[in-house]
């Protein structure tokens, strides 16, 4: 099986996606001419031409209020908001717009976008541009909100998201797009909404997804050395969020700590750990924890944003916590 | 009009009681005397009983919650009543109580300061995480016994696993090692009483060796008419004879108050249970007053529900004077404790086949040997061995137990 990044593997399931179904078309800044911001569009625009890939405006509402208004038409638009800090500009289009017109108008219409979004900090980009609010948009029913954290559920997961019929926030992350990993050949689609075990251990469970993934494995491999063995579970999808192998995963070593790169309020760790309360109480042996970004606007200084993001050593030492 | 149902007390020593279960649920209707809930003291889970009847309105209290006595548990109304519950919790002057639990000892505000966690409570009044309070369960363990190796000596999943661990390879491998065991509530409870009984009351002893000849042919004979569930044991007429001779010596049917010996106007008989976790003592009140046959029935009753760990607060309280009865171990004889504020205990050895001498020559005989131990603060040797004389002739012509 090739190695190849995420960059490459969102770059095919959108290839592979436009060739095989002509109401794909792709809208957002520079994604055109430039080839996206990220380079995840590079070549799209001489191959399947201005009509499908379509350069905007600098305006977040209106990219996505034309993806909707397209979606509504027939056509399988695939937004790309250069970074999800920008999203909030296009707050209404996505939360009173493509979350609600299939349940406010009767099922009539199906808003089947997809808002490909760049999250995420740990490159300097200043408080306003480094933010992981993933969690804001899993709270709204009616969106599906998609986080992978390799090449493999990147490609899968982005080809799902395209073929479903409701709106979709596809949340990549900023310094994600060099990961490799193993991607299989050809046309597969990863179900949205299915948790995934990503390593198997027996004496705690680290619950996360996206970039924290790939840290919580850095993680796990230390803890090995040390005779601990962490399983891990990759939620992939926020909403619909799957428990399913993290309840399973917790009755089998009855501790968990979530790890999320947003803040700790209101977030993902909040949402996971009250359902592990709810469905895993009689299973755990210790408080769930939660790593998490510190409660302040993510710092500028280099020094500064890597201690407020979490690290390796955040999740060590939030693991030996409660072992 | 709605009445707060309080913690009752019950025993004298009691500060505390672990609301184990509600038997009845917020809605449900109940009947003044009905089970409301049971609760576990330091002796053994008991049966509250509704004071009122009526609609179950509010439990103030979750399960495996441990309530100072007098603070209110529930509230119990009319069906369709309003009621306040915080208005008349706010009433009941019993709720001083719940921000100082009236302790006896130190050791028991120790107990309470450190089971609370500030001002909440822990469930079952001890910390322990839930997957190590669903394995203590099904495994039968109380947590109370554990020490918590986690934070805050929180009790987890391996302490729990090497008690389940100790006591399986224990069995399955006959390996004796030295264990430390935590003293369980009831053998704290035993030993602090019975430390201060010896500590504190001045013993005498007197024994006797009584001739049971007649009242074993009695049993046999009597037993004979009944079916195998109501026969009568050796007990039963002990204790009988024990209350009838007791009328006559008030003395020893009495408890000592400071400076006054209260002669109580009620024999109570204490029948003293051995339980897997210890000592019980079951209580037939009125003995002296209960005729033979229903004495037995309710002995039988009580005994049944201690040995089910299922007794209600009479079955164990008010005793004035306790019969300890080691026949069925093949004892000769053995000196008892008194059981506090009682006077004095009667322990009962075995009955014997052996020789006896009868009018110069030697003859089978059938004897019992008894032990009265008695508070010398409160009678004599003489008044002891006065008491043990009519309690010979009741159990020598047991005839006068039947009528």
């Amino acid at each position: 099986m090739p190695e190849i990044t995420i960059r490459e593997a969102i770059s095919q399931a959108l290839w592979e996606e436009m060739e095989r179904d002509s109401r794909v078309i792709i809208l957002g800044e520079e994604v055109g001419l430039w080839g996206g911001t990220y380079a995840v569009t590079r070549g799209f625009y001489d191959h399947f031409g201005p009509e499908r890939v379509r350069d905007t405006p600098i305006a977040e509402g209106v990219i996505v209020g034309a993806a909707n208004g397209a979606a509504m038409a027939g056509l399988r638009p695939v937004a790309e908001l250069m970074t999800i800090n920008f999203a909030f500009l296009a707050m209404d289009q996505i939360v009173n717009g493509a979350a609600k017109i299939h349940y406010m108008f009767g099922g009539q219409f199906r808003v089947p976008v997809v808002i490909r979004a760049v999250g995420g900090g740990g490159r300097q980009l200043g408080a306003t541009h480094s933010q992981t609010p993933d969690a804001v948009f899993a709270h709204f029913p009616g969106l599906k909100v998609v986080a992978p954290g390799t090449p493999h559920d990147a490609k899968g997961l982005l080809k799902a998201a395209i073929r479903t019929d409701d709106p979709v926030m596809f949340i990549e992350h900023a310094t994600l797009y060099q990961a490799k990993g193993e991607v299989p050949e050809g046309d597969y689609v990863e179900p949205i909404g299915v948790a995934k075990v990503q390593r198997q251990g027996s004496d705690v469970t680290l619950i996360t997804y996206s970039k924290m993934l790939q840290l919580s494995m850095l993680a796990a491999e230390q803890l090995a050395a040390e005779g601990v063995q962490a399983e891990i579970i990759d939620l992939r999808s926020l909403r619909p969020l799957d428990m399913g192998p993290a309840v399973a995963s917790v009755k089998k070593t009855n501790r968990a700590v979530v790890v999320e790169e947003g803040w700790r309020s209101f977030g993902v760790g909040a949402e996971v750990a009250s359902r592990l309360s709810e469905e895993a109480f009689d299973y755990l042996d210790a408080p769930v924890k939660r790593v998490a970004q510190e409660e302040v606007p993510l710092p500028y200084n280099r020094e500064l944003e890597q201690q407020a993001l979490p690290q390796v050593d955040d999740i060590l030492k939030a693991v030996r916590e409660v072992l | 009009m709605a009445t707060v149902i309080k913690m009752p007390k019950l025993g004298f020593d009691m500060a505390e009681g672990l609301l184990v279960r509600w038997v009845k649920g917020v809605g449900d209707s109940v009947q003044k005397g009905e089970v409301l809930a049971e609760i576990e003291t330091d002796k053994a889970t008991i049966e509250v009983e509704s004071e009122a009847g009526g609609i179950v309105h509010k439990h103030l209290v979750p399960e495996h919650t441990s309530v100072p006595v007098g603070a209110p548990i529930a509230v119990i109304g009319e069906p369709g009543e309003q009621v306040d519950a915080t208005e008349l919790v706010g009433q009941v002057p019993g709720r001083a109580a719940v921000a100082k639990p009236a302790a006896t000892s130190t050791e028991k505000v120790a107990a309470v300061v450190s089971a609370g966690d500030g001002d909440g409570h822990l469930p079952g009044g001890v910390r322990a995480s839930p997957v190590a309070r669903r394995l203590a369960a099904e495994g039968g363990i109380n947590l109370r016994d554990l020490a918590g190796s986690g934070p805050q000596g929180r009790i987890v999943k391996r302490d729990v696993q090497a008690r389940l661990g100790a006591a399986g390879t224990a069995v399955a491998q006959r390996v004796f090692e030295t264990e430390r065991v935590p003293l369980s509530k009831l053998r704290a409870t035993i030993g602090r009483r019975m430390t201060a009984s010896k500590q504190q009351v001045p013993h005498f002893y007197v024994s006797a060796d009584l001739d049971a000849g007649p009242l074993m042919a009695l049993r046999r004979d009597l037993n004979s008419r009944l079916p195998e569930d109501s026969k009568f044991s050796v007990n039963d007429f002990l204790v009988k004879a024990a209350a009838l001779a007791l009328r006559e010596f008030p003395n020893l049917n009495s408890a000592l108050e400071g400076d006054q010996i209260v002669r109580h106007g009620e024999i109570n008989i204490g029948v003293a249970v051995a339980l897997e976790e210890g000592l019980l003592t079951v209580v037939l009140r009125g003995a002296d007053r209960t005729p033979l046959r229903q004495l037995s029935s309710e002995l039988r009753e009580l005994v049944g529900r201690a040995r089910a760990g299922r007794v209600r607060p009479a079955d164990i309280e008010g005793s004035t004077f306790t019969v300890s009865n080691l026949g069925m171990f093949q004892v000769d004889h053995f000196l008892a404790i008194i059981n506090p504020p009682e006077a004095a205990i009667l322990a009962v050895g075995s009955v014997r086949e052996e020789p006896v001498v009868q009018a110069g020559a030697i003859v089978p005989g059938t004897r019992l040997q008894v032990t009265l131990s008695a508070d010398h603060r409160v009678t004599d040797g003489a008044e002891a061995a006065r008491w043990l004389q009519v309690f010979r002739s009741y159990t020598e012509a047991p005839v006068h137990l039947l009528v």
